[in-house]
């Protein structure tokens, strides 16, 4: 596996990257506050810069929707979708066509070209595991972007294993007698690692320098990257759409969404608030958690605050196990 | 007094399986079923039953099978692809006789198709789906009040015949509100079946031994002293494999048999004005309700117009299909797809008269005036 040399590749700084062209082209119909189009927009900027063009395939949901009204896209790059389970799969045969037809001397071998799946969490975390765990495995030279929405925004906010406990959705209704989802979230970019792969990173838009250094890594390196993107859903989360990238910035204050990367086996926490935010302050935002505001309910914050806690000194021992002497 | 309630399609759907006695749903989010699972998360835990959000289609169907071997009522509501990814378990659930109702509300297909418009195009995979020979029972209502008939009477002989059974759905019919007639559903005044428990005891007990029906009465996995053991290979009485072709041959013509044998008592039909009718309308679903205004318009015009709607479109209603094509000139069968049901039809009428179609796949609903115009054409001799 080649050695990312990625210090020695710069991002540009912000002002030049918006002179790209936008390879994301607007009329889409995400909604209002959207993350998932900030994500996206944040990739290409990397990739611009660096001379990658992309290839995507994307799973069902939300973009897959809203970005190809027929006739219209909004992907000024090549584009696929099959259905939901299976964008891994499909890039998998995507990538070894294209390797294969390179060999063949039938496509130029000097262009910068790198595949991507793109998936929400449903895409990802479940129906789509499978064919995610596969891809990874077998190593094909692709990125997996999750943007992570906490739910099945596009069929109407259903649980997912994504969701956060005690979050409102419309199959784990918040009542009289229930609170909402039962289960923590899984750990997603941690079950990635697992597979052994060269690069996983967990990104937040909000904190945009983080993500394009990690974005830019992925792009460099030579096999399975994955992504794990915080992407808030205005619609879903019952939140402000002027609000998203606060409470994007928020999930990363609270140690919610840490942002940390594994590179080659080794754990890296890329951000450590120095006076990391009580979880109320990301919680209080956002109307699926309105319950918990209840009096009465004051356990069930401290209970999500000590789920965060229990990740946060994991993925720091982690850093400091694998730690280069 | 008819007690008058507006109902949502899919809620409708929903509500009836409860009073069918469901007690267990697992499923996943998709258009445009989803809103069945969202009601089953409401009213389940209020009945002490269990709703399980999977994390796929696949595990639905398997979670359904699973809560049937221990003894609930089970349900799972899917639409197009996710209907394609259940197939397997669901000939899991008629190969080990897991009785269940898998309900599936039609959009455009094929693949992704039209996740938000109607489609009747699982005719053929509602029956032949999943591989191997089969028989399952599977209803098509008309109406919101006949979803609520329909997914009881779904229910109901699922547990009868221990089968997986089918209730096919139109997405416009899912999403429509209507009035539905609620006394017949009030408790006590409708059918609740439950499937039969053994009536030997455990050491006599083998669990797909068939009685005088056809149908075994195998013991919720986990009751004391009934042991049992069930496998998607073929098995014998025992329910443990068996290569034994005698054996094989006899539980597939068993499988099929204990539906076919029903068939007579569970065909159900709608006919509207088809005493005198010179043109039958052979339809089902929505594309019926189109159907029964293009009679009264056709008749308007001198032109003697009837409707069989099938409501029981597995089994097909063979020989009622063949009778009526021996008492008219000519049948017509409209469906929102290329041309599925056609076939049946054709097959059942035996060439008694000629079979029409008229066929369409892009997501709109066949209009009345449409069907009259392909009425009128027959009338006149062409087609």
């Amino acid at each position: 596996m080649a050695q990312v040399s990625a210090s020695e590749i710069k991002v540009p700084p912000l002002k030049k990257l918006t002179n790209y062209p936008e390879k994301l082209a607007p009329g889409h119909r995400l909604c209002a506050g959207c993350g998932a189009s900030i994500i996206i927009r944040q990739i290409y900027m990397v990739a611009n810069a660096l001379g990658y063009e992309l290839i995507w395939a994307n799973a069902t949901g939300c973009v897959e929707v809203c970005t190809t009204i027929y006739p219209y896209t909004s992907w000024r790059s090549p584009w696929i979708h099959n259905a939901f389970e299976n964008a891994a799969a499909t890039i998998s045969g995507v990538e070894a066509a294209y390797k294969a037809l390179k060999r063949k001397g039938k496509l130029p071998t000097d262009k910068k070209v790198k595949f991507i799946a793109l998936g929400g969490d449903g895409g990802t975390y479940d129906i789509g595991f499978q064919s995610l765990s596969g891809a990874l495995e077998r190593g094909h030279d692709f990125i997996y972007v999750c943007y992570d929405n906490e739910a099945y925004m596009n069929t109407g906010i259903q649980r997912s294993s994504a969701t956060p406990k005690y979050a409102n959705t419309t199959t784990q209704p918040v009542g009289s007698k229930s609170l909402g989802k039962e289960q923590h979230k899984k750990w997603m970019p941690e079950v990635a690692a697992a597979h052994g792969i060269p690069y996983v990173a967990q990104v937040s838009p909000s904190h945009w320098k983080d993500f394009m250094e990690k974005f830019k890594k992925a792009l460099l390196t030579e096999g399975p990257s994955y992504i794990n993107a915080f992407c808030v859903c205005p619609r879903g989360w019952r939140s402000k759409e002027e609000e998203g990238i606060l409470i994007a910035k928020l999930a990363v204050e609270t140690n919610y969404w840490p942002l940390f990367e594994v590179e080659n086996g080794r754990w890296r926490v890329t951000y450590k608030p120095k006076n990391p935010k009580p979880v109320e302050e990301f919680l209080k935002r956002q109307g699926r958690f309105k319950h918990l505001f209840k009096p009465g309910n004051e356990g069930r914050i401290q209970e999500l605050q000590e789920e965060i806690n229990r990740r946060w000194e994991w993925l720091n021992k982690m850093e400091e196990m694998t730690r280069e002497e | 007094m008819a007690k008058l309630e507006l109902k949502y399609g899919n809620h409708a759907c929903a509500e009836a399986a409860i009073l069918a006695g469901c007690r267990f749903y697992a499923g996943y989010p998709i258009t445009p079923s989803s809103e069945i699972a969202e009601k089953m998360a409401e009213l389940l835990p209020k009945k002490r039953g269990v709703f399980i959000q999977m994390e796929d289609e696949i595990a639905a169907m398997g979670a359904v099978v699973g809560a049937s071997f221990a003894g609930l009522k089970s349900m799972t509501a899917t639409s197009g692809p996710g209907f394609s990814l259940k197939q397997e378990n669901l000939g899991y659930a008629f190969m080990v006789e897991a009785p269940c109702v898998v309900v599936n509300v039609q959009r455009g297909g094929p693949s992704t198709g039209l996740p938000t418009q109607p489609g009747q195009q699982e005719i053929m995979q509602s029956l032949w789906g999943t591989h191997g020979d089969k028989l399952i029972p599977v209803f098509y209502p008309g109406n919101v009040q006949e979803i609520m008939e329909e997914t009881i009477r779904a229910f109901n002989w699922a547990e009868r015949l221990r089968t997986p059974v089918v209730l096919l759905l139109d997405e416009v019919l899912g999403h429509m509100r209507e009035t539905v007639d609620v006394e017949q559903f009030e408790e006590g005044k409708f059918e609740v079946w439950n499937r039969k428990m053994p009536d030997v005891p455990p050491e006599e007990y083998l669990p797909y031994r068939p009685g005088e029906d056809d149908v075994p009465a195998i013991a919720p996995y986990g009751t004391p002293g009934y042991r049992g053991h069930a496998t998607g290979l073929h098995h014998d009485y025992t329910g443990f494999p068996t290569t034994n072709p005698e054996m094989c041959q006899e539980l597939i013509e068993r499988l099929i048999r204990k539906v076919q044998r029903k068939q007579p008592e569970m065909e159900k039909n709608e006919f509207y004005k088809m005493d005198d009718a010179e043109i039958a309308i052979i339809t089902f679903g929505t594309t019926a309700r189109a159907a029964k205004t293009a009679v009264d318009l056709a008749r308007e015009k001198g032109i003697k117009a009837g409707l069989m709607r099938v409501v029981t479109v597995w089994p097909s209603p063979e020989k009622t299909i063949e009778d009526v094509a021996k008492g008219v000139e000519a049948i017509l069968v409209p469906e929102l797809n290329m041309g599925q049901y056609v076939l049946e039809v054709e097959r059942c009428s035996r060439g008694a008269c000629p079979v029409y179609r008229l066929n369409r796949a892009n997501g709109k609903i066949i209009y009345p005036n449409e069907i009259l115009e392909k009425v009128e054409e027959i009338a006149r001799g062409g087609k």
